[in-house]
């Protein structure tokens, strides 16, 4: 018995791990996926009802506002990151004075939570007393900036918050990168005769594959996700003009009480991860194993 | 001899190359220091806002310096203005968070060191699939599975309360502080445990007296990083909790949302200070760590 229990002790101590994942993301995530083929309202129902819920949300114009938004914030959020990440990146590279202190500052609104950095920005984009004003009081009389109560802008000042919070993040992993090269590959390109930009262009930025990569996936996984920011800066609105699919979810879960419905957008959510994650896993894992 | 060898040409071109180096220079620090303003800007106009009289911020614009160290409104966010009904402020959702945060980031860290422990140093048949079967956890959208934890936390009595909220960090914590304890360990030489083992240390002796000693930078990365994670938590705090039992996010949303009388700005941003500081705090003291753990955690999540 005490030998059984030394041999196995290590497996023993993975077990709370392993099932308490097992439990709380696969068991959880399986019964997401089951609730979604029920008619669940206010309580869930266990009788199969096939895909009418996700005919319903298909058909829901909410829905459709949402993953439309959902797309148009993840294309610029993801623009705007990556290239400031990078130019930001690519300057400090150049044996910056006070690098330290400039690359702190362009990183700690990572340190914050999206309702710290929302409340902060939704003061600033306030149409009456915020830029607006600022920029009146400077002269330019008919400057505005409603953006923030704007139906057709509004989802425009969720990216700006985005990329403002989340451009530092892809700066650190593009200057790892970058730091991680070797200097003799750029000593030999300079030697050979190549100027800064050609070095960057043609050496440096095509070796950084795997970092755009990672960046890409990161930056989706969190733009797919987003929930705070838009509680925080707009709650979807004006109207429903800036509901994303998280927002969604939650709602039609704990407001509506369209339990089926909701599971439907929670796993429609879930597949649009997995789509981006499973080959970026797989590809990690082979980079890995080569190794 | 290599003064002679330089023709006057070269030389005039070296000039020339030094005159748009320097320039290139300045626009370096130009293009940086722009930067640099558009990611301070926020922060600046949250301090100073906070400081100012709401007469003071109608009157001026976001930028307009206070007219001195006016800490009324941080007294306001913190402690209520002393009125009984409808004073919301921050302090019991501050110590709510405190009572989350300690436990989750204790629980998940030490259950992290565990697994990544077993998993690099103690390998059995198929542990790599057990790494990648914890791994995916770091991916799920929380959407997926906030409906069963609703009703999980309700059929277990602990539904709005701090324990819940433990309880949900802890579980959805695991995946990644198991990441960062099983790179880290990965690169410690077995050899080490092995001489251990045939010395007759045992599995606990083994990971108290050898790696524990020297898991020092990857407990601070693991912690800072929980911390961050579950201080800045909304989704969790706001799903599985409301009134008393809400963390401090949750309570600042909340205080921001509520329309109930004149919006004060000063006050909003004081509470967005207070909410935002701890973490501010641990940033700017370890830095190092902290973007470790951004690079190693996120970059998987």
């Amino acid at each position: 018995m005490f030998k059984w229990l030394e041999k196995n002790l290590p497996k023993i101590v993975m077990a709370p791990a392993v099932g308490l994942i097992g439990w709380f993301v696969y068991g959880f995530v399986l019964w997401t996926l089951y609730i979604s083929f029920t008619n669940s309202k206010i309580l869930p129902k266990y009788e199969l009802w096939g895909f009418g819920q996700y005919e319903k949300l298909w058909a829901s114009r909410k829905w459709l506002i949402s993953v439309d938004n959902l797309l148009v914030f993840t294309a610029l959020f993801l623009i705007f990151c990556i290239v400031i990440g990078i130019i930001l990146a690519i300057f400090l590279d150049q044996k910056i004075r006070a690098e330290g202190v400039l690359r702190t500052i362009y990183l700690y609104p990572m340190a914050l939570s999206f309702i710290v950095t929302g409340t902060a920005w939704k003061w600033i984009l306030n149409p009456t007393l915020g830029i607006q004003k600022m920029f009146i009081e400077w002269g330019f009389e008919n400057f505005t900036f409603d953006w923030l109560v704007n139906r057709e802008m509004a989802i425009y000042t969720i990216v700006i918050a985005g990329v403002w919070q989340s451009a530092g993040f892809v700066m650190a992993l593009f200057l790892a990168g970058l730091r991680s090269v070797e200097d003799e590959i750029v000593k030999a390109a300079k030697i050979d005769g190549a100027g800064l930009f050609t070095v960057y262009w043609r050496i440096l930025l095509p070796m950084m594959r795997p970092v755009f990569f990672t960046s890409f996936v990161i930056l989706v996984h969190i733009s797919i996700k987003s929930y705070d920011l838009i509680v925080a800066l707009t709650q979807g609105g004006p109207g429903i003009s800036t509901t994303m699919p998280a927002l969604f979810m939650t709602q039609a879960a704990f407001h509506k009480s369209q339990v089926g419905l909701s599971a439907a957008s929670a796993m429609m959510m879930f597949m649009a991860v997995a789509a981006v994650i499973i080959p970026y896993l797989y590809s990690e894992l082979r980079r890995e194993n080569a190794r | 001899m290599q003064d002679n060898l330089k023709s006057s040409s070269y030389q005039q071109l070296e000039q020339k190359s030094k005159y748009t180096n320097m320039f290139l220079r300045w626009f370096l620090y130009f293009v940086l220091i722009l930067f640099a303003s558009y990611f301070i800007f926020p922060l600046y106009v949250m301090v100073v806002t906070s400081l100012k009289t709401m007469e003071e911020i109608r009157q001026g614009t976001l930028l307009s310096w206070p007219s001195g160290l006016n800490f009324e409104s941080w007294a306001v966010a913190w402690g209520g203005r002393g009125y009984g009904a409808g004073d919301t402020f921050l302090k019991p959702y501050f110590w709510n968070s405190i009572k989350m945060v300690v436990p989750a980031v204790f629980f998940s860290t030490f259950i992290g060191a565990m697994t990544g422990y077993v998993l690099t140093k103690w390998r059995f048949k198929g542990d790599s699939w057990v790494f990648l079967f914890l791994l995916f956890g770091c991916f799920i959208p929380f959407q997926a599975i906030l409906l069963p934890m609703a009703r999980t936390l309700g059929a277990l009595g602990i539904s709005n309360s701090i324990v819940g909220l433990v309880l949900v960090h802890t579980v959805y914590g695991i995946p990644f502080t198991t990441l960062f304890f099983r790179n880290y360990y990965v690169s410690v030489p077995t050899e080490l445990v092995k001489a251990a083992r045939i010395d007759g240390a045992g599995f606990f002796k083994i990971f108290f007296k050898i790696l524990l000693p020297i898991s020092a930078p990857i407990i601070v990365v693991t912690v800072i990083w929980q911390f961050t994670q579950i201080w800045n938590d909304f989704l969790f705090g706001s799903t599985f909790s409301f009134g008393e039992a809400a963390p401090i996010q949750v309570a600042l949303n909340n205080m921001v949302l509520s329309s109930t009388s004149v919006k004060e700005y000063n006050v909003d941003m004081a509470s967005a200070i207070i909410a935002g500081v701890p973490t501010l705090i641990v940033y700017v003291l370890a830095g190092k760590y902290f973007i470790r753990g951004l690079t190693s955690g996120a970059v998987k999540g």
